[in-house]
């Protein structure tokens, strides 16, 4: 069934919009038009409905007991393993750890693989575009290994500059971490080139997928990264949940990452054995909830096909490129549509972000102001902050229009006196 | 709330032709804060007679709340006394926590800012010029053991 729609032409905003209570809500008198889904998207009724069901019907702990509704609660959070395998295109259930979000995600790789393999002396390359989660765990990691973190530089188009690739990657680089789709200028990496030249140094890959696996097709296989990590709160699902996908004999070769019940095979007094992968990595009672709710939002996704996702997507950011454009707004990150996703950082008339987003905010428009995350990127595009609109599934052309009235009047009202 | 009332004429004003906006290399009291969060920037500097404020300069970036604050702010100093500075940055606090202080005839026109009370997460962009005052002339008397 999911194969059949996958292939519907159309992409129907306002039923979906139907799917959302929250679309609902007026603020100061006004309908939301909620234009941050880069920070978090909103939740359809399914998944509100599956939490709720889950909490009414069958909460049990997992994995322990020998009764039907524990049964149940273990069978159903198993089987989100199995969507998520299949929706990002992992060979296995067995590839994927649940953690809480995007930034657990990439702290695990750097706690259970980083201290295992990073020395003294070796390189970690990052991009200057990182989300501050992506590069926080990294320094605390070299600190104590005294390894060293070298940058990929972006340029003006807010795209990577890859000339001098053949030398940032070198034989000392253990480890290149690089973000999918940025979180400010909405670019879309490409990854073959990076992949490729760090597997022949013999270095592994993390994509920072917390921005393109909500948005567009993923096949893990394909882009042949070693870690891939996200979060659920972007992608319709509830919060406190991500995920990381990890190839099956580096799962199998990393040390633990927290201790505790769920996670061992046998406890001694001494010194204890531990679970495979990923059973290994998730220490304690997990987030059982949220992660079967997260399976139904996956699969609202993939009634949609995330080929009309990503399809809708472009025809609203082309839309939202030229409206901003023409009112006179500097949009930052690529001009061309194949390369980049629905994040729209923009400065506006001189007025400061945080300005113009409290003005935003009185028309009901919700926007992120700041350096989202993001400081060192700030600092190459030689802005203090940005403002940014972040488009999602239920985003309509009239959210657009309603943003851009709404930047105009805020333009009268900062720089023509009211 | 309409923007209106959180952005004030005399907020505007401050804001498209800032006050004492200058960068001193001699000042008495020098001190400078950032907003990790959403980047502001103040430096207040301050020339003293005596323990009178004679003039009070500020230099930085932001949005307008924090530069119009900090504008406003330097126009109130003149004239003060460092212990009525002080004040007046404990009154600024009170009048954002949305109560009226006792020395709100010294705040001058800060109190135009007095919408800010109503959006809390622009609370911070409006007291940073305050605080910037404040700690800069803490380390003064505590440099200076009065
Ligand atoms: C590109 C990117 N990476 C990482 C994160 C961190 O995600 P989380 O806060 O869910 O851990 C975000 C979220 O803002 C992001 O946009």
């Amino acid at each position: 069934m999911a194969n059949l729609q996958r292939n519907t032409p159309t992409f129907d905003s306002a039923k979906i919009r139907n799917d959302f209570p929250i679309l609902k809500r007026i603020i100061n008198g006004k309908p939301l038009v909620y234009l941050d889904n880069a920070a978090t998207s909103q939740k359809p009724q399914a998944v509100i409905d599956t939490l709720t069901t889950y909490y009414e019907t069958t909460n049990a702990n997992i994995h322990r007991g020998i009764y039907k509704i524990s049964e149940e609660a273990t069978a159903a959070y198993e089987e989100v393993r199995s969507i998520v395998a299949n929706f990002i295109g992992a060979k296995e259930p067995e590839n994927i750890i649940f953690t809480r979000n995007t930034t657990e995600s990439i702290n695990l790789i750097a706690y259970a693989w980083g201290r295992e393999n990073i020395e003294t002396g070796d390189e970690i390359l990052l991009t200057e575009m990182e989300h501050h989660s992506n590069i926080v765990p990294w320094q605390i990691l070299a600190e104590e290994r005294q390894a060293t973190i070298k940058y990929i530089p972006i340029n003006e188009d807010g795209e990577l500059d890859l000339s001098d690739l053949n030398t940032l990657i070198n034989k000392k680089t253990r480890l290149v971490s690089f973000v999918h789709m940025s979180n400010v200028l909405g670019t879309i990496n490409s990854t073959e080139e990076i992949i490729e030249r760090a597997h022949q140094a013999g270095a592994i890959v993390v994509l920072d997928a917390a921005q393109s696996v909500p948005h567009m097709p993923i096949n893990v296989t394909n882009l042949d990264c070693d870690f891939l990590a996200f979060s659920s709160h972007k992608m319709l699902g509830p919060t406190g949940i991500g995920v990381l996908y990890g190839k099956t004999a580096t799962l199998q070769e990393m040390s633990p990452f927290l201790g505790g019940g769920e996670m061992i095979d046998e406890v001694h007094l001494q010194a204890s054995t531990y679970k495979k992968a990923p059973w290994r990595y998730e220490a304690g009672t997990p987030n059982i909830a949220d992660t079967i709710a997260f399976g139904t939002a996956i699969q609202y996704l993939e009634n949609l096909g995330m080929d009309n996702v990503r399809a809708h997507e472009k025809e609203l950011t082309t839309y939202a490129l030229d409206s901003l454009t023409k009112i006179g707004a500097r949009v930052f990150g690529p001009t061309n549509i194949e390369e980049r996703g629905g994040v729209l950082s923009f400065w506006y008339q001189d007025i400061h972000p945080h300005d113009l987003a409290t003005a935003l905010d009185t028309d009901g428009i919700a926007v992120r102001a700041g350096h989202h995350c993001a400081q060192p990127l700030m600092n190459v595009l030689k802005v203090p902050a940005t403002t940014r609109a972040s488009l999602y599934i239920y985003t309509t052309k009239q959210d657009i229009d309603m943003l851009i009235t709404s930047l105009m009047k805020a333009g009268k009202f900062f720089n023509n006196g009211t | 709330m309409e923007l209106e009332e959180l952005y004030r004429d005399i907020i505007l004003d401050h804001n498209r032709t800032p006050r004492n906006k200058r960068q001193l290399d001699d000042a008495d009291i020098a001190n400078h804060q950032k907003n990790p969060v959403c980047g502001d920037e103040i430096n207040i500097q301050i020339v003293l007679d005596g323990d009178q404020i004679d003039v009070a300069f500020f230099f930085g970036q932001g949005c307008s709340i924090s530069q119009a604050s900090a504008s406003i702010l330097t126009d109130v100093l003149k004239g003060k006394t460092l212990d009525q500075a002080r004040a007046i940055a404990a009154g600024f606090h009170e009048l954002m926590n949305g109560s009226e202080p006792n020395n709100i005839d010294d705040l001058g026109d800060l109190v135009a800012l007095q919408g800010v009370a109503h959006y809390p997460v622009r609370i911070k962009c409006a007291v940073l010029a305050c605080d910037t005052l404040d700690e800069g002339v803490i380390d003064w008397l505590n440099k200076h053991q009065i």
